[in-house]
């Protein structure tokens, strides 16, 4: 796939209408690649002009600065933001929303400001504009779907509608687990947990949301976020029903919809 | 005896706002030992805080039945504090009933709407004693409350009861004197009240000095009761019927996803970076303050009023994914925590004028490590709290002074650490990797 860096489109003169922030996890990790590479195809489809900042873009710094550690936060943000300044960058999408989050909320007083929006909205954005169309009788038609809130999108950022949006756009049954929206259980990877083993307890947050959303008897668990995408992969796995429930991005879910 | 009767009531009343004062200001005292920390967005919205999460309730209605119940608790509380206005002035001036004369019919419609919501509240507050002490509610059941927490809780209600009861009891035999003509009471005609008249037949059997001695007896116990209530709140979770107010106001406006900044540490890192920017001689050898937060005083004042704000209702616990599997951590227990830490801190004040050193502090003594670890930032507390207090801030200054003053973190979140140092992703990665995606 070819994606053109902000250094190659510097060179040529060109500037994108938009940077794609790829994040951590989007970039290294297998599954979110997918991600990743769903949600390039869709721009790429739609004709949107956009950039990564391919090896010069780092981690912003989330995982640190909730686990306690500032210092490496503060030094994560000021190189990006050197970068993202340097090139001049006015928007950005992101796939992640731990990314979302510290870029839109917390580098602005650093001196990092920008537009910063969630994949989600980008496509609710599209659909509504018409530049993505959804496929007659797609592969989601009538299958029932559950939504697992992000919380960093969610309480963290307020978006609740977008993600649901997108998803009524499929022509599947949507159906919502008891504790959605603002009630929204965590997968339990947020604030670094998803670094470390979790305390003790009776059960692993990740099992306790996954089986609440096999519960909904749903084919198809859509995410919006990396992190909470391989927790639920795992909650499915632990109940061994990867055979019949597949854990999907929203913006795979649109890729594989997508005329 | 009536001149007896007012020299009390102001010696009681006096004493009674005094001794609060006197407390209230301590507890004043002690949420300033917190930083101070100027709280962001416009006072727009801080004041639409106020009318729609304090006056409003508007979190509570995320549980309708519950909400409906405490409104009717909290707005007897409110509107019947003007049957108190009058009781304060009959006691001052030793009259009966001051507001009768002068409100005419409308007397007898308000202390009837009062009955209403005296048996309102009468009635919820069983309700809450079932919901507490009968069923079984996990946020209830929780080893949080084992103590004095579950007891102050059912004090409270109990409390309610009898000051209800009393005031309806009080209207009973007032009533009854009247159409009795007994005295001053005759003069008085307000004619029956809804519930209180329920109670005559009880009353009947009383001969007139009896009657007005209940009569005198309730009124009495009413406004100490009322006096005593006053002086308990600062001891007691109930402090949140007045703290729940500045807390909406000063609650944060921005999105619940943002972290505080932290200045001087933002400020090191670009002067490390930036060496030409760094100041030169008395400025650079400013010495900074603790990174975190340690104890109440390195919180800022905030969550310290949070703290006195808390009314343990459990809202965030019964939210929390940790607390919910099983884990240590018990946002409510937070804020318990740092109340009763900041409660010792301002005993030790009190007594020596100074705070000196107890050897103990929030962090560690209060808190632990392993309820710290547990919290996935998920902003769950946040968002149920009735009175906009963040467990999560204090969780997050706890971390902050683990990792950066103690150097004290899980082996795995080292390793994080350094490859997000070195290798600029939180897994030991190539950066050269990064854009490998789009060569697949």
């Amino acid at each position: 796939m070819k994606v053109s860096s902000m250094a190659e489109m510097m060179m040529n003169g060109e500037s994108p209408d938009i940077l794609f922030w790829v994040g951590c996890a989007g970039s290294f990790d297998q599954r979110a690649q997918k991600i990743t590479k769903a949600f390039a195809s869709i721009l790429q489809k739609t004709g949107i002009r956009f950039a990564i900042l391919g090896k010069e873009e780092a981690c912003t710094g989330d995982p640190a600065r909730r686990s306690g550690n500032e210092f490496l936060f503060q030094m994560m943000a000021y190189n990006n933001i050197q970068v993202l300044n340097g090139y001049g960058i006015k928007k950005i999408v992101t796939t992640c929303p731990h990314c979302f989050n510290t870029l839109k909320n917390e580098y602005p007083e650093l001196g990092g400001n920008y537009e910063v929006i969630h994949h989600t909205t980008l496509l609710q954005q599209l659909i509504d504009e018409g530049k993505i169309k959804m496929k007659e009788g797609g592969s989601f038609k009538g299958k029932r779907i559950t939504y697992h809130d992000s919380c960093y999108l969610g309480r963290a950022n307020d978006i609740y509608e977008a993600p649901r949006k997108v998803l009524e756009t499929l022509d599947a049954e949507l159906v919502e687990m008891k504790r959605c929206r603002s009630k929204g259980l965590c997968c339990g990877a947020g604030g670094a947990q998803m670094f470390k083993e979790e305390e003790k307890g009776d059960t692993r947050i990740n099992w306790d949301r996954t089986s609440e959303a096999l519960e909904t008897g749903s084919a198809f668990i859509a995410s919006a976020c990396p992190f909470c995408n391989t927790m639920l992969t795992d909650g499915v796995k632990k109940n061994e029903k990867e055979a019949g429930v597949a854990v999907l991005d929203i913006a795979e879910l649109v890729a594989a919809s997508m005329e | 005896m009536a001149i007896f009767q007012q020299i009390a009531f102001i010696l009681v009343s006096i004493a009674a706002i005094f001794l609060f004062a006197k407390k209230a200001g301590q507890i004043r005292r002690n949420i300033l030992l917190g930083r101070d920390t100027v709280p962001a967005g416009e006072s727009g919205e801080r004041w639409r805080n106020v009318l729609l999460l304090a006056f409003g309730q508007k979190k509570m209605f995320r549980n309708p039945l519950v909400a409906v119940m405490h409104f009717i608790i909290y707005a007897g509380f409110i509107i019947i504090n003007i049957e108190v206005l009058e009781i304060g002035l009959d006691g001052v001036f030793g009259t009966h009933r001051l507001f009768a004369g002068p409100l005419g019919f409308l007397y007898s419609w308000l202390i009837n709407s009062f009955e209403f919501l005296a048996v309102g509240v009468l009635t919820v507050c069983i309700i809450f004693l079932i919901r507490r002490n009968v069923l079984k509610i996990r946020r209830f059941l929780s080893k949080d409350l084992n103590g004095w927490p579950r007891s102050d809780a059912n004090y409270i209600l109990l409390t309610e009861i009898i000051l209800m009861s009393l005031f309806l009891l009080l209207n009973a035999s007032d009533t009854l004197l009247q159409q009795r003509g007994v005295g001053h009471f005759g003069t008085h005609l307000t004619g029956n009240f809804a519930f209180s008249s329920i109670l005559h037949p009880l009353l009947n059997g009383a001969g007139n000095e009896t009657l007005e001695a209940i009569e005198r007896t309730c009124w009495w116990l009413h406004i100490l009761g009322i006096f005593a209530f006053l002086n308990y709140l600062p001891y007691s979770k109930h402090l949140h019927i007045i703290l729940a107010f500045p807390n909406a106001y000063y609650a944060p406006v921005e999105p619940e996803g943002k972290m505080h900044n932290m200045p001087d540490i933002q400020k090191e890192v670009l002067y490390a970076m930036q060496p030409e920017l760094a100041p030169t001689g008395d400025a650079a050898a400013a010495p900074h303050g603790k990174f975190g937060a340690k104890d109440v005083a390195d919180l800022n004042w905030k969550n310290l009023l949070d703290a006195y704000s808390c009314t343990e209702c459990g809202r965030c616990s019964a939210a929390c994914p940790a607390n919910i599997t099983g884990k240590l951590l018990s946002p409510r227990k937070i804020m318990m925590s740092t109340r009763d830490r900041l409660e010792e801190v301002g005993r030790n004040i009190n007594a020596n004028k100074q705070f000196n050193d107890d050897g103990k502090s929030l962090l560690h003594d209060y808190i632990t490590e392993e309820e710290l670890r547990a919290c996935t930032t998920c902003n769950a507390c946040v968002e149920e709290c009735p009175v906009s207090i963040s467990p999560l801030d204090i969780i997050l200054q706890l971390r902050r002074y683990l990792v950066m003053e103690e150097s004290n973190a899980p082996q795995e979140w080292n390793t994080m650490f350094s490859s997000i140092e070195n290798n600029f992703a939180p897994w030991k990665f190539s950066p050269d990797d990064r854009d490998q995606w789009t060569m697949d």
